[in-house]
């Protein structure tokens, strides 16, 4: 047994063996992706950049229910409404504080007409605070931007709903 | 007026030699970052340029505009004397290296000797980094590498007494056309190995990167610098390398020589056989950092004096008596 040891520690047999599979693992496909040029493959229920939604009219979907408002742990969701002159609801106001944010979804649970939505980007940093102050603006130009993505994973995730 | 054309000829040799040397530093850290991504199945720096290879340049740059910090507690003249000296000795070690027969700066007879005398000076850019610093992590890293660097000259001094027994000249071209018959690699194999462990420790490398452990001392004699001087630590720790393979090639794998003196290998210039070498040996250093866990501080010691120093001892008495007995002693 220690002959054995002496003689791998004098012939640096560990060593070399390790450097054999270090060899070896060179030449073995790589388990990383060019992040910036390519990117992984992201769940429908990825819980990404907000976006508001609207109808395929271009009426926006929110009805001022205010239940992600409500369900919302962080309070990251501040919303004020009015009545419009044909009796609907809408929002004057839909601020997201993302960074007051957890990212936990409950919101696009919570919305009864799939207005908020959790989209697949999370690429959104920036250089200040003040420019994660969303308000509706942003949101629904969000919601423009990844309508089809959005549409798509909602249909996706459709039967486990 | 004769001055003046004397100036300009030696500078221009010196950037003759200077400049395709730092390219190759560049090139090389690249190739670093490359094969240690590479073993650990990753991708590395592959965006700047083809392949990545401007990444070191862009890097450079990087480091260039950025503010450099002197801590208001230590000793700024030293402070910003350890990099330059730190850099310049990596580099000034060039003018001895033989390219080839007649491309070499500096033909001088003591040319192993001045090596030698320049990677021992090398320690005082560390230690003088470490010491102006004036905080504790540097410090420590300093001391660390002070002791390591001083413990594997000797062994690193004794295995090239082995070679010097067998050319008989301090003269590193003359090491090189005494390899002609056979690369001094097969007769002294074991002192080859321990040549490369050593210039492992001597310039820091994983498994001996102890002066700067992350896990303990941050980034020890570093720890303080930033921008430019931190890339020039940077640079001449890479030129040092460099410069440990260099001599591991030239005096073991017979530096510029073609491996067989026969028609297609005597065509291609004798430079590129040294660059080919010395990839070869820089290719195994950072295989070695992509394999080894570190050593710990008392083990490093124990190699060093322990091992090393008594096995490369007996290696001289074998060579010496060997080349006594069968009368091969080079006569010079």
């Amino acid at each position: 047994m220690n002959i054995i040891r002496i003689f791998k520690t004098v012939f640096l047999i560990d060593f070399l063996t390790g450097l054999l599979i270090a060899i070896k693992e060179t030449f073995k496909p790589k388990k990383t992706i060019n992040y910036p040029f390519e990117k992984g493959k992201i769940s429908p229920r990825y819980r990404g950049e907000h976006a508001l939604r609207r109808y395929p009219n271009g009426e926006e979907r929110c009805i001022a229910c205010k239940l992600c408002e409500a369900v919302c742990p962080a309070q990251a969701i501040t919303i004020e409404s009015t009545a419009r002159e044909d009796g609907s609801r809408k929002t004057t106001r839909y601020d997201i504080d993302m960074l007051k944010c957890i990212y936990c979804g409950l919101c696009e649970e919570s919305c009864p007409v799939d207005a908020i939505v959790q989209g697949p980007n999370f690429e959104f940093a920036t250089h200040t605070r003040e420019e994660l102050y969303y308000n509706k603006e942003k949101l629904l130009e969000n919601g423009d931007r990844w309508e089809n993505v959005l549409a798509a994973n909602i249909k996706a995730d459709n039967p486990y709903r | 007026m004769e001055y003046v054309t004397l100036l300009f000829s030696e500078i221009y040799k010196i950037l003759y030699v200077l400049i395709p040397v730092l390219v190759s530093v560049a090139m090389i850290v690249w190739l670093d970052r490359r094969i240690w991504a590479f073993v650990q199945k990753r991708r590395g720096p592959n965006v700047v340029g083809p392949f990545g290879l401007f990444q070191t340049l862009a890097d450079a740059l990087k480091y260039i505009f950025k503010e450099i910090i002197i801590p208001a507690s230590s000793n700024k003249i030293i402070f910003i004397l350890a990099p330059i000296v730190t850099m310049t000795l990596a580099l000034i070690a060039w003018a001895v290296i033989p390219f080839s027969e007649d491309y070499v700066l500096a033909d001088i007879n003591v040319g192993i000797l001045y090596i030698f005398a320049i990677s021992s000076l090398g320690v005082y850019g560390i230690i003088m980094g470490g010491w102006a610093s004036n905080s504790k992590y540097p410090f420590l890293g300093s001391i660390r590498s002070a002791a390591q660097m001083v413990s594997y000259e000797v062994s690193i001094g004794v295995i090239i007494i082995n070679v010097l027994l067998c050319v008989g000249s301090l003269n590193l071209n003359d090491i090189v056309l005494a390899q002609q018959k056979i690369w001094f690699v097969i007769p002294l194999f074991p002192m080859f190995v321990i040549f490369f462990i050593s210039s492992l420790a001597e310039t820091n490398r994983p498994p001996f990167d102890l002066p700067e452990a992350e896990a303990e001392l941050v980034s020890g004699y570093q720890t303080e610098y930033s921008g430019m001087m931190y890339a020039m630590f940077w640079l001449g720790e890479y030129a040092n390398i460099l410069l440990m393979c260099a001599l591991g090639s030239i005096l073991f794998l017979g530096g510029w020589l073609a491996p067989i003196n026969i028609s297609p290998f005597d065509i291609v210039p004798p430079p590129v056989w040294l660059i080919l070498k010395i990839l070869f040996l820089f290719i195994l250093f950072s295989l070695i950092k992509a394999i080894v866990p570190r050593y710990r501080y008392d083990q490093l010691m124990r190699l060093g004096w322990k091992v090393f120093l008594p096995f490369s001892l007996i290696w001289v008495v074998l060579t010496s008596g060997y080349l006594l007995y069968f009368d091969l002693l080079p006569v010079y």
